[in-house]
């Protein structure tokens, strides 16, 4: 049995982890060819407000450390290749195609998943605007929907254009923005207008 | 995947020492693409180093009035610069016209200019790619090519560069500006940047060994209307089958550049001289030379109606 | 519970939960992220090993030689599955190739190898190390090529016999005014749902578990046990969620099989998900189609011929396309053909996608019906009113439709979406860049229903627990089998507890063929009847004279609570709804109309959606909410066959080329602006107790040939090839 599992179970306990990482200062090493399997690496993330210490495969996806070694499932994976946007999540407060980068190019970055939006007791209200308005069907691609959804709001509140923005430095709310910038994260049961519609609600309630 | 050992830089100099001295070291800086292209045992680095730690996240303007940008800068940064926004507003439409939120999010400005094609015969190991495996022949050429280039191309390859700040990038006569492993710094155009295929489609850029980019450097702002027309088989999120770069400029100049259809991005002189005879004019200059396959000949029609749709958007504006 | 006569007043039309637009039951453990899938199962299986399929890399031949040293010397390797060491695997009764092959190959990526390791990473690289030596045959992958050879399909299956004939077809299209001769293409479609096929796997003794994803879990139980050649009872499938389908994970895939044999060899649990640049070829897909359709009509549009022919290809053995299936059944005319032909083709299995026939063959002949109402000089709405019969044109009046509502749907659709408006000429519209068009087309659906059981319980607190093996693939059918069991009960929504997608569940009608909804709720309404008739003989009520409402039964004045009946033990019971010969009595099918307006660019021909509107009448719409739901999704997938869904088939290697989601484009948010959807009131008494019909599929049958009408008001150009891409209309403009 390999050593992350040991370290993800203790963490599931919710007991002492490892040794905390050391910040990423190391100086490149000179690699031979590795026949031995990578080294594990330590990585510590702060997930959804709480810090985690991982022992992970170097070339462990900031996807797989969450879904197989923290055990939160809610960040999918729908193609690994950056081309469906179902494991976004917020890194650093942006959003991003955790597929696509590896864990341990986050060590000490704060992660937030859907678990950290909101619990069924205490939703986001991004996430009972899409429960009200049917913003899913087979709900796969839900959990990257809802992190984008809420990501998309902050990115307008922000003024970052987007491909349709007419004029670059005047950038407004309106349904085509909205799909625009939500492109990213295919639905292919294709709940979008309801999605957009969830986005709509919560935009006008205001922030969370 | 293949295994690799990791470390952060720690300097720039650092950085391309040691990728100069480890066989098989990458830098890894968004990691979009490499890191796809890993996955399926494209690029098979064996030491990945860090660079996302170096302060090469700057944007500055030049002594000159140009704008230097760190090469670190994220595309959605990058996009959303005021001054890139008011003095340079077509490398952000060409920026914001790809990928995905997601992706802009995490891609740099340097990793942007070394994205590597989406041939689906580059991306199929099991199948004849000489640019993957040099030799091993082109899948693509009588296979479906209606994605790939038709400028640049050789007998080799018919790879398209898939890029859209690329595109920008080469219209603003940006420099690349890089550090050698000797820590020499030097600066490359970007017309001289990315490499033809010919006979060695898998030499794509002028980097030489260990070299690392540090930035991209704008000139002064030329003004005038900017334009990025990105032409693509749905409305989001997906790879230009034509692109073109227009600027207009105050005193009367007009200069082209082309995405999805070159194997690098694409600018010729003799476009930018015929704009004033029109779409139909600057097609046939832009597009001399073009080899086509019974699949993308039609991107010869289409970049004579992208410009066509320019051209009219610019008089509807006039 | 047998349904063969038409239904009469019952408890569900009373109507206070059923067909109430209510959110999903399951919405917050969705929105959550807390649903499992069938890859998240830590809790089920804990520790669980990671396998990854090695897919071949050509498409016919035989392995020469495979050599594993190096694979299974690399790090974390436990195991690895081939051909050579699975033990004899029988071929399951849906599968048309094996799903581990070897020696011989069948199809490109077609699984050769499932590579065992301790972590994921480890897995998916040990995999790149397995060798394997291939002798490649010849193979057949060009369905054009092979059209003069495809042969006549064997009767049966799902689609009907393969020829159809009425009358006398060539006479009368020789003799019609008006004539529409036309050839049309559909290209390979991928169902590309969001979740890969996935399964984790564990074995406990000579029992196996399969977290799997799954839309039919009794069939597949069935070809788990067949393939293995273990008893059914050895073989439990879970599939409580699922992420999507479309008829992608109907059938017993590798992944499961793999998953299987991968524990089996490691004696640990294994998971397996296919890789999404896998998917495409190895598993299935809708197969393409060439149709050539015949119309002759008078010169008012009233037909009076109709001819559907239809080439399609499949691997050995394998099945057809159905694609003339409607043209038996939506218009009039006295005399009438259809025909199937099926090609060999060496390319993965062709199988099932969303509306297998209709979605293809309508986006044939609705463009054929555009083409007659332009020939006739009649609006394509009216031409179709003209053309409807109200029984089975192939029978006559002796098998009429047990409700068909197509005429309302027109009209209503029509009103909704502003079709008078639209200009008969083409090209006169435009806005700005764009030229714009409205295009229309009916909808049609078969409407199957199914054998289907459930177990349903009262307890201690008065709390009504459903239990059934039926799947929810998105399809809501969670809510709707618990507004079923309320309603029939007489407690709220929310005292319901819904158990799906187990095999220890009674099986149901599974979630296929838009059957689902209708025969699942039917076979809920049976167990429910039942447990109403325990619980009332309990209370000493005559069962048909007891009310059951706000959690009491009643009778007169008197009434007792649901809990105090249920007592400490609870009360079960269990049903099913079985079907009589209704539905050969009664053509049974649901309808609709589509409604599309585009926006091409007058420059570069790029075609934007502007909106899409429809009405659709399927029965009893059980809950309006996720129904309309399905109707958007489906009718996005429609845009999408019409715009920019396609595998293209490289015909050298024999192969899809496009296998991502990077290149086998579907429609993305900005595609997709505003949608409307309107419910046509019906209830139809012949399809079961519910009154419903299915709705998950209509929604498909017929949108991407609104779209494509739509291109051709706005630009005058018809093309007759999808998907309808700018490369092909601007050539269509230059011609």
């Amino acid at each position: 049995m390999s050593s992350d599992h040991v370290t993800r179970r203790g963490l599931l306990r919710g007991s002492a982890a490892l040794a905390a990482a050391a910040p990423g200062l190391s100086h490149a090493q000179p690699a031979s060819p590795v026949k031995e399997g990578s080294p594990m690496t330590p990585v510590e993330l702060t997930v959804n407000g709480r810090e985690v210490h991982l022992q992970l495969d170097p070339r462990t996806s900031l996807l797989d450390a969450l879904r197989e070694h923290l055990h939160l499932t809610g960040t999918k994976k729908g193609c690994d290749h950056g081309q469906c946007g179902a494991c976004t999540v917020m890194v650093e407060g942006r959003r991003i195609n955790s597929c696509l980068t590896l864990a341990v190019m986050h060590d000490g970055e704060k992660v937030t998943t859907i678990e950290g939006l909101g619990t069924a007791e205490k939703l986001h209200p991004m996430q009972k605007a899409f429960i009200v308005h049917d913003g899913y069907q087979c709900g796969y691609c839900t959990p990257g929907q809802i992190c984008s959804a809420v990501a998309v709001l902050e990115e307008i509140e922000a003024g970052i254009p987007s491909h349709v923005t007419h004029d670059l430095d005047r950038v407004t709310m309106s349904d085509e923005e909205l799909r625009e910038r939500m492109s990213g994260n295919i639905c292919r049961c294709a709940a979008y207008p309801n999605i957009i519609a969830a986005m709509n609600d919560v935009a006008a309630g205001g922030k969370a | 995947m293949r295994p690799f050992t990791y470390s952060r830089a720690t300097s720039v100099a650092d950085a391309a020492k040691s990728a100069a001295s480890v066989q098989g070291a990458r830098f890894i800086a968004g990691g979009t693409n490499l890191l796809d292209l890993m996955k399926l045992q494209i690029e098979t680095p064996t030491h990945l180093i860090d660079v996302n730690h170096l302060g090469l996240d700057r944007i500055e303007k030049t002594a000159d009035g140009g704008l230097k940008i760190g090469a670190l800068v994220r595309n959605t940064d990058l996009a959303a610069d005021r001054t890139v926004r008011s003095d340079y507003a077509v490398l952000s439409r060409a920026l914001l016209a790809g990928a995905s939120g997601q992706l802009r999010n995490k891609a740099t400005t340097a990793g942007n200019l070394l994205q590597r094609t989406r041939c689906p015969y580059f991306y199929d190991t099991r199948m004849p790619c000489n640019k993957r495996r040099p030799g091993s022949g082109c899948g693509a050429m009588q296979g479906m090519s209606r994605s790939l280039a038709i400028l640049g191309v050789s007998d080799a390859c018919i790879a398209q560069h898939p890029s859209d700040m690329a595109v920008a990038m080469r219209l603003l006569d940006a420099q690349v500006d890089t550090m050698g492993a000797d820590g020499t710094a030097r600066s490359i155009p970007i017309a001289d940047f990315h490499r033809l295929p010919g006979d060695t489609p898998h030499v794509e850029t002028a980097l030489q060994s260990g070299e690392i980019i540090t930035s991209v450097t704008l000139p002064k702002s030329i003004g005038g209307t900017h334009v990025y027309r990105k032409v693509r088989d749905r409305a989001s999120y997906a790879f230009a089958l034509v692109s073109v770069a227009a600027v207009f400029d105050a005193k009367g100049g007009t200069r082209f550049a082309f995405g999805g259809i070159g194997a690098k991005p694409w600018r010729t002189e003799a476009a930018d001289a015929a704009a004033k005879s029109g779409a139909k004019a600057v097609a046939q200059a832009a597009l001399n030379g073009a080899r086509t396959t019974h699949h993308n000949d039609f991107k010869q029609a289409l970049v004579e109606r992208t410009l066509a749709s320019i051209y009219r958007q610019k008089e509807a504006r006039a | 519970m047998k349904f063969d006569t038409p239904a009469g007043i019952n408890p569900i039309d009373r109507g206070r939960v059923i067909g109430i637009p209510h959110d999903r039951i399951d919405g917050a453990a969705k929105v959550t992220g807390t649903a499992p899938y069938a890859y998240e199962r830590h809790d089920a299986a804990p520790n669980p090993t990671y396998g990854w399929m090695v897919g071949s890399a050509v498409a016919t031949g035989r392995i020469a030689a495979m050599d594993l040293r190096a694979a299974e010397a690399a790090p974390g390797v436990l195991g690895i599955v081939t051909h050579a060491n699975a033990g004899k695997l029988n071929k399951g009764n849906f599968n048309t190739a094996p799903l581990l092959g070897g020696p011989q190959i069948d199809h490109y990526e077609q699984a050769v190898a499932l590579v065992i390791a301790d972590t994921f990473e480890n897995a998916r690289d040990a995999a790149k190390l397995v060798r394997v030596d291939y002798a490649p045959g010849d193979g057949k992958f060009d369905l054009s090529a092979e059209r003069a050879n495809a042969a006549k399909p064997p009767e049966g299956g799902f689609g009907g016999p393969p020829d159809t004939a009425v009358g006398d077809f060539d006479g009368a299209f020789a003799k019609a005014a008006v004539k529409i001769d036309q050839t049309y293409t559909t290209p390979d479609h991928s169902h590309a749902m969001m979740e890969p096929h996935a399964t984790t796997a564990a074995w406990n003794g000579d029992k196996l578990t399969l977290w799997t994803a799954n839309q039919m879990i009794a069939w597949s139980v069935g070809e788990v046990a067949k393939t293995l050649g273990i008893p059914k009872e050895n073989v439990r499938l879970v599939s409580p969620y699922i992420g999507g389908g479309f008829g992608a994970k109907l059938f017993l895939r590798a992944d499961a099989l793999l998953a299987a044999l991968g524990a089996k060899q490691v004696g640990r649990p294994v998971k397996v998900a296919l890789a999404r640049h896998q998917i495409p070829n190895n598993t299935t897909h809708r197969p393409a189609t060439i149709q050539r359709i015949r119309l002759g009509a008078d010169k008012d549009g009233v037909i009076d011929a109709i001819g559907h022919q239809v080439w399609s290809g499949d691997l050995p053995g394998g099945s057809t396309e159905t694609a003339a299936q409607q043209t038996r059944l939506l218009y009039r005319g006295a005399n009438r053909m259809t025909a199937h032909r099926l090609a060999t083709l060496n390319l993965p299995e062709g199988n099932a996608m969303r509306a297998p026939g209709e979605a293809v063959g309508l986006l044939a002949l609705e463009v054929a019906m555009d083409e007659l109402a332009e020939a006739c000089g009649v609006d394509p709405v009216e031409l179709r009113i003209r053309n409807d019969v109200q029984y089975d044109p192939e029978a006559g009046p002796q098998r009429p439709y047990s409700s068909r509502k197509l005429v309302e749907c027109l009209r209503a659709g029509a009103e909704q979406f502003g079709w008078s408006k639209r200009k008969a000429k083409p090209g006169q519209v435009r806005d700005g860049r764009w030229l714009v068009g409205m295009g229309m087309a009916s909808a049609f659906r078969n409407n199957l229903v199914g054998k289907s059981g459930a177990r349903i319980g009262v307890d201690a607190q008065g709390k009504v627990i459903v239990e059934t093996d039926m799947t929810d693939i998105g399809t809501g059918s969670y809510t709707i089998i618990g507004q079923t069991a309320a309603e029939m009960m007489g407690v709220p929504l929310d005292a319901v507890t819904v158990r799906l997608g187990d095999s220890r569940y009674p099986v149901s009608a599974g979630s296929g063929g838009q059957w689902g909804a209708n025969s699942s709720t039917a076979g809920v309404y049976a167990a429910a009847m039942a447990l109403r008739a325990k619980l009332a003989e309990k209370a000493g009520y005559l069962a048909d004279k007891a009310l059951f409402e706000d959690g009491l039964v009643k009778l007169d004045n008197k009434s007792q609570t649901l809990a105090a009946l249920a007592g400490r033990e609870g009360v079960w019971a269990e049903d099913s709804m079985d079907y009589g010969d209704l539905d050969k009595r009664y053509a049974q099918a649901t309808f609709g109309a589509h409604f599309c307006e585009v926006g091409v660019d007058i420059d570069t021909a790029e075609v934007r959606v502007r909106r899409m509107g429809g009405a659709f009448a399927a029965g009893r719409i059980l809950n309006p909410k996720s129904a309309r739901s399905q109707v958007i999704g489906a009718m996005t997938m429609g845009a999408g066959a019409a715009l920019m869904e396609a595998l293209d088939v490289d015909t050298r290697f024999g192969f899809f080329v496009n296998h991502d989601m990077a290149e086998y484009l579907v429609p993305v948010h900005a595609d997709i602006p505003h949608q409307e959807v309107l419910f046509v009131d019906e209830l139809d008494d012949k399809s079961s107790p519910m009154k419903a019909k299915g709705v998950g599929e209509l929604g498909i049958c017929g949108a991407g040939a609104a779209v494509a009408n739509a291109i051709y008001n706005a630009t005058g150009l018809r093309l007759r090839d999808y998907p309808l891409t700018i490369d092909k209309l601007l050539k269509a403009q230059a011609a």
